[in-house]
């Protein structure tokens, strides 16, 4: 169908005149590509007007299945209310870039400013960036922060022996330029087993890690210990969670977290298969080290407060093999995102919000324990959003048939079965009960 | 001339849109005793023990509508590709079709990672798509989308070079990049654990191949190319570096930041390339989001394909029936669906905690899709026809061609920064300031396809203005935008990076 691209908004007429003004007849004489290797065949990709596109693609989407998840380990889903669509969707910020013109760009360099600051209250730790990728690629950059801290010594580092598939392999990956070596430590009913964390440190340790909530949903009792460990050895204590679950557990500079890495999508975005946004945050000793993009305050020349990207010495595009990452596009949108759910949810909702993620996990957990064939939760610990049951069923099968009745779950053990639930699943919960029973048999 | 003002809210002489934090806080108190205590004002009960939870959070407490009006203010004070022109050279600032917004918004597009298989058949069906539609594109025999953006993809890239190499017993220690390259290519290869050899360029703005053949040997992993490199300028010798590359044992990697300008053209693949980043929010018009996310797919010739990122989707073949789902077993039972997930042979493994920035590639998708062969050339024809077009009526010099996409200006005896800050005052976004070095006082302009001629004669305008005007109106610009010229220098000397910082 299409001429050309309908996004080019050349006339005939007009490229002719264009064409004139360069001095050559036609637009292949503005190409100097040698003729060996000229593309000279077709792409085979057709055309399509934009009602064709929707509809094309629309289509295809259909056939992702109407199915509740009950799914969690690491990618989370909470109501995200239209007023974020709606201001996040203007215009002037999705269609804009990083702020190398910060003149032209104060409304999100405000925007990333108060995201680093609610990510400070949150974490009681000094330094935000305004965003890495993801949780693995944010744990992947406090690995390598640490190898440039002057007060850490040491090339290991230490990881829970339970933990999201592929989050090591995504860290071994970013330890690939660096001599880096990843062990890990034992778990103990879900928590981190503090006797085989002793065992497991030495002084050659850089780094330790841990999660709060962990990968099974269970909250650790003994972080305090935990980061006096890591402090003990000299290793930087590393902790793993996001913005919701921060609002109501420990705060990390309580415990003695030197960096706190996660997913902060939890707010703002929803499912995404996996998109995530990166947060990072580390003491303000460690500020020269940070990787990516900080946004910081300044003045401008009448005098009031402006914002600026700042310290950017430290990235790539000045600093080159030496800088402190290769980041440059990062996650921004998604942390604007982010922080409008936050501002709107407010310290009251946004607590309320993780008060549910402890009190439904409790309250399924309950209900399931009650089903014949069924233990709930299997941890004796408190949980947040998820949690790990026990099926006399192979887990596999459970999984199997649930997601025929319409519900999915993780499998993560022969007889070992992982939900999540949030407000997202609530009016979904009797039918998954009913299901539940009918499979678990 | 066109001038500008941007909006621009001014709450006092101090400060203009107030920060949330400014508006009004509020601080919950958490601990469960606390709580009791209050229980009739809030009518919570703590619901884990106090040892576990933090004592209290303050936070901004501001109603929907306040929320609403200040992003809306933000937006204000802030410019994109929808509000004029915005030349950011290296960045293709295209147009960003709505279109695609939407179906990224579908709820059917909003799955959870680990469904199993025969439940994302959609899902997978697009990204199947787009490793299609990408291979062609670049002439690459196999793709992967995980890495979530340009800088990820050079990463996972050389990280395939390497276990390439790995795999052959070829322990080598090097990576070759030419000076003009993006800093990103540089801090990839360190990251991967290379030491970086840098290339000097040619009088004529390109690759010198003595030089090349110089460094390249049994330690060269890898040499690191942008085709047409950042002054715009077709390496024509591309046959022959490919074969000093390869018959020093090293493979070709192609940075894709400067495929638009040769959709259509010429394929990375063609011309000896072995691996190589798509940046999809470039080439593919998704859309920059104030610094991301963007999505940066790798390609690779077949040799390299047993090493890509895990895992990647394929079509099933007829009667096998095994499935799996992210990190699980086997599906005992049930039908099975077109599509599935494979773990290449000796896979690197994984670079993203998921695969990648799917709404990103969605968007690429789409776009790649209404656009089609016809679409996708005449994109490059007419970014390149701008480029020249618009290079061809301005004041200032440009010193190397001939370019194609980009190219770079010198601003002469004037400071480039400051040439780029009085732009701002004519309602266009500047040029990419100061780099490559090669150019004194560079301005690398890219206009993309998605300006007209009337736009262009707008921007030369702009151009020409600043070109004629003297020190005083340059160091004192801009006086249109939000706010007036920022303070670097306190910026960085005492770092404010929260609102908690403000009152010190």
């Amino acid at each position: 169908m299409s001429e050309g691209s309908p996004y080019a908004p050349h006339t005939p007429e007009t490229t002719a005149e264009m064409l004139e003004a360069v001095g050559v007849e036609t637009e292949a004489d503005l190409f100097d590509i040698p003729e060996a290797v000229r593309f000279d065949d077709e792409f085979g990709i057709e055309a399509r007007s934009e009602r064709e596109t929707r509809r094309h693609v629309e289509r295809i989407l259909e056939r992702n299945d109407d199915v509740t998840e009950f799914l969690g380990r690491g990618h989370y889903d909470h109501y995200v209310p239209s007023v974020v669509d709606d201001l996040a969707g203007r215009s002037e910020f999705l269609t804009s870039y990083t702020q190398y013109q910060p003149e032209v760009a104060q409304g999100f360099l405000q925007a990333l400013f108060e995201f680093q600051s609610m990510l400070v209250e949150l974490t009681g730790l000094g330094v935000a960036n305004c965003s890495t990728y993801d949780a693995a690629t944010a744990l992947g950059e406090a690995a390598t922060l640490s190898q440039r801290v002057r007060s850490v010594s040491g090339d290991r580092v230490l990881i829970p022996d339970l933990l999201r598939e592929g989050k090591r392999e995504v860290l071994e990956n970013y330890a690939a330029g660096s001599d880096i070596a990843v062990d890990t430590y034992p778990m103990d009913d879900g928590n981190v087993d503090v006797d085989g964390l002793v065992d497991a440190l030495d002084d050659d340790v850089a780094m330790v890690y841990a999660e709060n909530p962990t990968v099974r949903g269970t909250i650790e009792e003994r972080l305090t210990e935990i980061g006096d460990l890591a402090d003990d050895h000299g290793a930087l204590f590393c902790l793993g969670s996001d913005p919701v679950a921060l609002a109501l557990l420990e705060e990390p500079a309580a415990v003695g977290a030197d960096v706190v890495v996660g997913d902060a999508s939890t707010l703002g975005t929803g499912m995404a298969y996996g998109m995530g946004l990166g947060l990072f945050v580390t003491h303000e000793d460690y500020l020269r080290q940070v990787p990516g993009r900080l946004v910081g305050a300044s003045e401008d020349a009448s005098g009031r407060r402006a914002y600026t990207l700042t310290l950017q010495t430290r990235e790539q595009h000045i600093r080159r093999e030496r800088a402190t990452s290769n980041i440059c596009t990062n996650q921004a949108w998604v942390a604007l995102r982010t922080a409008i759910h936050a501002a709107w949810l407010g310290p009251d909702g946004l607590v309320d919000l993780a008060e549910t993620c402890v009190t439904r996990a409790r309250d399924l957990g309950a209900r399931l324990d009650e089903i014949e064939g069924v233990t709930a939760p299997v941890h004796d610990r408190h949980h947040f959003r998820e949690f790990v049951a026990r099926t006399d069923q192979p887990a596999e099968a459970v999984r199997a048939d649930l997601v025929r009745e319409g519900y999915a779950v993780h499998a993560v053990g022969e007889h070992l079965i992982q939900v999540c639930a949030t407000e997202t699943t609530e009016h979904s919960t009797d039918g998954f009960i009913e299901a539940f029973e009918e499979v678990a048999r | 001339m066109t001038t500008y003002d941007q909006a621009r809210w001014t709450d006092s002489a101090e400060e203009y849109e107030p920060l949330l934090s400014e508006k009004s806080t509020k601080t919950v108190e958490i601990s469960a005793s606390d709580r009791e205590a209050t229980a009739d004002a809030d009518g919570r009960d703590g619901v884990l023990p106090d040892d576990l939870t933090r004592d209290s959070i303050e936070l901004p407490d501001v109603s929907e509508p306040e929320i609403a009006r200040h992003y809306t203010r933000l937006s204000q004070m802030n410019y994109g590709v929808t509000s004029g022109p915005f030349p950011l050279g290296s960045c293709t600032m295209k147009y960003n079709p709505p279109m695609t917004e939407d179906l990224a918004a579908m709820p059917t597009a909003a799955v959870h990672p680990d469904r199993a298989e025969r439940y994302v058949q959609g899902t997978l069906e697009i990204l199947h798509g787009l490793q299609d539609y990408l291979g062609r594109i670049g002439g690459m025999d196999a793709v992967s989308l995980q890495p979530p953006a340009g800088a990820a993809g050079e990463f996972a890239g050389i990280l395939v070079a390497k276990a390439f190499h790995e795999a052959n017993g070829n322990e080598r220690s090097e990576v070759v990049i030419p000076d003009s390259a993006h800093g990103t290519n540089f801090a990839s290869a360190a990251m991967a654990g290379y030491d970086v050899v840098e290339l000097p360029s040619d009088d004529g703005g390109r690759v010198d191949i003595d030089a090349l053949e110089a460094a390249v040997g049994d330690d060269t992993a890898a040499l690191m190319l942008t085709n047409p490199n950042t002054l715009g300028l077709f390496e024509r010798d591309i046959e022959a570096i490919a074969d000093l590359v390869h018959d020093a044992g090293g493979l070709l990697y192609y940075d894709g930041a400067n495929l638009n300008a040769l959709l259509g053209r010429a394929r990375p693949g063609d011309m000896g390339f072995d691996v190589m980043h798509y940046n999809v929010h470039k080439t593919f018009a998704t859309p920059h989001g104030g610094g991301g996310p963007g999505a940066g797919p790798i390609g690779v010739a077949e040799r390299l394909e047993p090493y890509l990122p895990a895992p990647r989707v394929r079509e099933r073949e007829a009667g096998t029936a095994s499935e799996r789902t992210s990190g699980e077993r086997s599906e005992p039972r049930g039908k099975v669906g077109t599509f599935e997930l494979f773990d290449p042979e000796h896979s690197l493994g994984k670079v993203h905690g998921f695969q990648g920035n799917w709404p990103v590639l969605l968007k690429a998708y789409a776009y790649i899709a209404r656009l089609g062969d016809e679409g996708l050339a005449d994109a490059s024809a007419k970014a390149v026809l701008n480029a020249n077009y618009l290079a061809s009526q301005l004041s200032y010099d440009v010193p190397f061609g001939p370019f194609h996409h980009e190219f770079v200006a010198s601003a002469g005896d004037q400071d480039a920064a400051d040439v780029a800050k009085r732009m701002l005052d004519y309602g266009v976004h500047p040029p990419t300031t100061k780099w490559p070095e090669i150019v004194p006082e560079a301005l690398m302009t890219e206009p993309t396809e998605i300006e007209s001629k009337h736009t262009l004669d707008q921007l030369a305008a702009a151009f020409d203005a600043v070109a004629a005007e003297d020190d005083d109106a340059l160091v004192s610009a801009p006086t249109r935008t939000a706010a007036g010229r920022i303070d670097q220098v306190s910026a960085a000397r005492e770092p404010r990076l929260s609102w908690h910082k403000l009152d010190e």
